[in-house]
């Protein structure tokens, strides 16, 4: 008994000290801004203060929907494209099959150092410096979850593609209308770490987006938290913080399992 | 016959994306070693120019240390907290759910996010932590101000953003021990501790081997933490391999250099997770 109120006693601490510093981070932004250095629990009133300076102070509104909009088309793009490649490797004979699984596991130990700055370069060459293109194209594949897919695809029975092919269904109805159906799960899996991933990515926009219309949200508050514009405003870098979480933690609020799922099925698979 | 090449056209969008962004940058990234080139005006063969000048750039090896020193200090501490967290949640809990979706809650927000948050609670003059040490009589620490101390300061965020993942992941390997071992153990007299120590621990080992290997490829790419609150300071102490090569492209433009520092910290990263790889095969046999 004494053991289990010890346990439950760490367990209690241990997620206050997750969740604190994540309640501490909305309150002080609703704070005025000259408590937020002192504040602990509840500041003596609430304003939205920070938040009006926040968009009077930096293009966020662009920022969010610059982000919104490369989340939703990466993630579209994954699910779309390393579904053919799955369903390919999964229910296709052909030649180069093994080749083309291998390359994929191969990349996926390849460190992403070596290729960050060639693929710099590419995009400069390309003229895509500042451009939606930029952000997507490059993240629109990847091992993991051309991997996932070939796996979801491979538990499908053969009789039910043969059966859609026998009805005359084009290969790329049978993929997108007949299979997707049954694998439902694999898809939310693939398409919460993707949209998650590229929400919260922050390197690449660094390097390949200059122009402030077009940052997305972790540079943009990245740019403003080094960039010495937030030095005596505490207040307006927290509410940058919180519009840049809150809506995967609101995700996460709801698709809990999911998100839990995805991230540690991606690290197991490593 | 339209049938032979259906195939291929769905595995092409990953073929030209391999092209693309894997196989012409790797090459190209070689090509480059051995020119020098600030992208807007024409390349200069330079031979073996960027590799003299790498060892012998005394920066690049204090931020190759710097990387070393934060695997050194963040992984056993991931390992320990994360295996811990695992246990207690392992023992038969009242509202487990809870207790792992809280652990997991910095896992899934954005670095960006976390650094800020750890930055104000790093603060000399009123962060948490000071605040705390001072209240019970201590002097204050200087976090992310102290060279021999901000490393460490920010291994210690990174595995709080981490840990809830490897808690998942102990978890999973936790349940694959059979209960009957511990029921054993148990009529033996063994106190929980033993049982810990002699069925646990062996039992788990693959998993800390995996957790080894992630969290050591995640620390070869600390670049956001640093970049956001130190700048890589102060003394350059916090300066990262990643964020190094960072600067050379984009502040200095060394195109050639930074991809030449690129190419032989990716080998070297292939070389110590391949090293880490085969103990772990060693280990099992």
């Amino acid at each position: 008994m004494k053991k289990k109120i010890l346990i439950y006693t760490l367990l209690i601490i241990a997620s206050l000290t997750f969740l604190y510093p994540f309640y501490w981070m909305i309150v002080a932004s609703l704070a005025p801004e000259s408590e937020i250095g002192n504040l602990t629990f509840l500041p003596s009133s609430f304003s939205w203060n920070s938040y009006t300076q926040m968009f009077s102070k930096i293009p966020i509104g662009k920022a969010f929907m610059n982000s919104i909009i490369t989340a939703t088309l990466t993630t579209a793009g994954v699910i779309t494209f390393c579904s053919m490649v799955g369903y390919a490797l999964a229910k296709m004979e052909f030649k180069g099959r093994q080749a083309i699984f291998y390359i994929i596991i191969f990349t996926m130990t390849l460190p992403f150092q070596i290729t960050l700055i060639p693929n710099y370069i590419t995009m400069v060459k390309l003229g895509l410096v500042d451009t939606y293109a930029a952000l997507i194209i490059p993240f629109m594949l990847n091992a993991f979850a051309i991997l996932m897919f070939r796996q979801a695809f491979m538990t499908i029975p053969q009789a039910l593609i043969d059966a859609a092919r026998i009805d005359g269904c084009s290969e790329m109805r049978i993929i997108f209308q007949v299979l997707f159906p049954n694998i439902i799960p694999t898809i939310v899996t693939v398409g919460i770490l993707s949209f998650m991933n590229s929400w919260n990515e922050v390197l690449w926009p660094l390097i390949v987006i200059r122009d402030e219309s077009m940052m997305t949200m972790p540079q943009m508050v990245t740019l403003f938290s080094v960039g010495g514009r937030s030095e005596s405003q505490l207040g307006v870098k927290l509410a940058a913080a919180v519009v840049l979480a809150l809506p995967i933690m609101i995700a996460y609020g709801f698709f809990q399992k999911y998100f839990i799922q995805s991230m540690a099925s991606s690290g197991i698979k490593e | 016959m339209k049938k032979k090449w259906l195939p291929y056209i769905l595995v092409s969008p990953y073929i030209l994306h391999f092209i693309v962004f894997v196989a012409f940058p790797v090459l190209f990234s070689l090509v480059l070693t051995f020119h020098e080139w600030n992208i807007i005006s024409p390349m200069k063969f330079n031979g073996f120019g960027n590799y003299i000048k790498m060892f012998n750039d005394r920066m690049f090896w204090k931020s190759l240390i710097n990387t070393f020193k934060f695997l050194i200090i963040h992984i056993p501490l991931q390992i320990i907290f994360s295996l811990a967290l695992a246990e207690f949640l392992n023992q038969n809990i009242k509202f487990k759910g809870f207790f792992r979706a809280a652990f997991f809650l910095p896992v899934i927000v954005s670095g960006v996010v976390v650094t800020i948050l750890w930055q104000q609670l790093f603060g000399f003059d009123s962060g948490l932590f000071n605040r705390i040490l001072v209240s019970i009589g201590l002097s204050k620490v200087g976090w992310l101000l102290d060279p021999s101390i901000a490393m460490g300061s920010i291994a210690l965020m990174a595995t709080w953003k981490n840990v809830g993942l490897y808690v998942i992941l102990f978890l999973v390997g936790l349940q694959t021990v059979p209960p009957h071992y511990y029921e054993a153990a148990s009529i033996e007299g063994a106190t929980h501790w033993q049982k810990f120590r002699n069925i646990t621990l062996p039992m788990i080992n693959p998993t800390i081997f995996m957790v080894v290997i992630l969290s050591t490829i995640g620390g070869f790419s600390l670049f956001i933490e640093p970049y956001i609150m130190t700048g890589g300071g102060p003394l350059s102490s916090t300066l990262s391999s990643v964020l190094y090569i960072y600067k050379q492209a984009f502040q200095y433009f060394h195109m050639g250099y930074s991809v030449t520092l690129g190419f032989f910290f990716a080998i070297l990263i292939l070389g110590v997770v391949v090293i880490q790889k085969k103990y772990i095969e060693q280990g099992e046999d």
